[in-house]
């Protein structure tokens, strides 16, 4: 018993880096899993239609920034957290 | 169980790894709260090489150019058809200039960087990001405003047409939040969180590399360890240009989404 209890009482204290991680890294599962489905497809568009590469690229980074804002906010949110 | 992974997690004894500590810097002119410390010697830096590239490309411009007026031209030439004329359409032209600057001002700041002894990325700083992003939202409310009037401009951002009357109880509310205080919110972190990231992976791996040379025995992992860094120094600076170039195209976008209303 007073093992577990050290235990949690270190967990305590050591649990700040831990959780840290874990809000960068959840955050990241989704907008990693929706950077790679939209380049995935947008290399299917520009593969089946070469001319019109240029704008599907402007929209692919659009739609990057736009998903990337995600994982960044995960990211800051772990210098955040005391 | 749970303690010895946490024991064999942790950085080596004698292995400081950098913290946030790493953006602070003491004042050099002045001292208290509003000095200029190093950050702020860089930003009137970044201005002035970028007044100073302008000027010596384009103040006596030749038929043929070369040299430097011939990348400058390249960039300008970028901005002009691959930003401003593609999102906003020819309405575009006039922001062609602010576009230009803006996006020389924050590339010039992120590629400090990587420039050996100044090595800090400006915008990693939330400040300048964050007065940048000020810039853009005051810009693109005031084109909305100057192009469709002030009544049109805010009934076609917060009650888009096309939408069933009962569900704008829903959509002006996440309008509301989405174009007036989301967009500068997310184009501040993007670009402050990118290079406040970049800058923290290449300190450790360096600082890493410098700690493994100084055993005998870990020499071998030094080697891969500063090949990675290198290769990461690459990446930092396609993430410089990178995020000078989503920046500014963000910008044409909230420009072009104020400036023609939406049918």
């Amino acid at each position: 018993m007073t093992h577990l209890l050290g235990l949690l009482a270190a967990a305590e204290t050591v649990g700040t880096p831990i959780g840290k991680g874990l809000v960068y890294g959840l955050g990241a599962i989704g907008p990693g899993l929706g950077i790679g489905f939209l380049v995935g497809k947008s290399v299917e568009a520009m593969a089946r239609q070469p001319e019109a590469a240029g704008m599907v690229r402007t929209t692919m980074f659009l739609g990057i920034a736009f998903t990337e804002a995600l994982a960044l906010i995960g990211f800051v949110l772990a210098f955040i957290i005391k | 169980m749970f303690t010895g992974i946490l024991a064999f997690a942790k950085p080596p004894a004698g292995f400081e790894a950098p913290t946030t500590d790493v953006f602070k810097t003491a004042c050099v002119i002045g001292h208290g709260t509003y000095c200029v410390n190093r950050v702020g010697i860089y930003i009137f830096a970044t201005a002035i090489i970028v007044v100073g590239l302008f000027l010596a490309a384009f103040s006596k411009p030749k038929l043929v150019p070369r040299g430097l007026q011939n990348a400058l031209e390249a960039v300008v030439e970028f901005v002009r058809n691959g930003i401003a004329l593609e999102v906003i359409g020819t309405e575009g032209l006039p922001w062609v200039p602010f576009l230009t600057t803006m996006f020389m001002f924050i590339f010039v700041g992120n590629i400090f960087e990587v420039i050996p002894g100044i090595q800090f990325p400006v915008n990693s700083r939330t400040a300048i990001p964050a007065f940048l992003a000020g810039l853009v939202w005051i810009l693109f409310n005031v084109a909305g405003v100057r192009a469709q009037g002030l009544g049109p401009y805010l009934k076609s951002n917060l009650f888009p047409p096309g939408v069933p009357k009962a569900l704008y109880i829903l959509v002006t509310p996440i309008e509301l939040v989405s174009t007036f205080i989301l967009r500068p919110f997310t184009l501040t972190v993007r670009l402050a969180a990118n290079m406040i990231a970049g800058h923290l992976i290449l300190t450790i791996f360096f600082l890493g590399t410098a700690y493994l040379l100084a055993k005998p025995a870990t020499i071998p992992f030094a080697v891969p360890a500063f090949l990675l860094s290198v290769l990461l120094l690459g990446f930092e600076i396609l993430v410089s240009v990178l995020q000078a170039y989503i920046f500014t195209i963000l910008t044409a976008v909230y420009i072009s989404g104020a400036v023609h209303p939406e049918h």
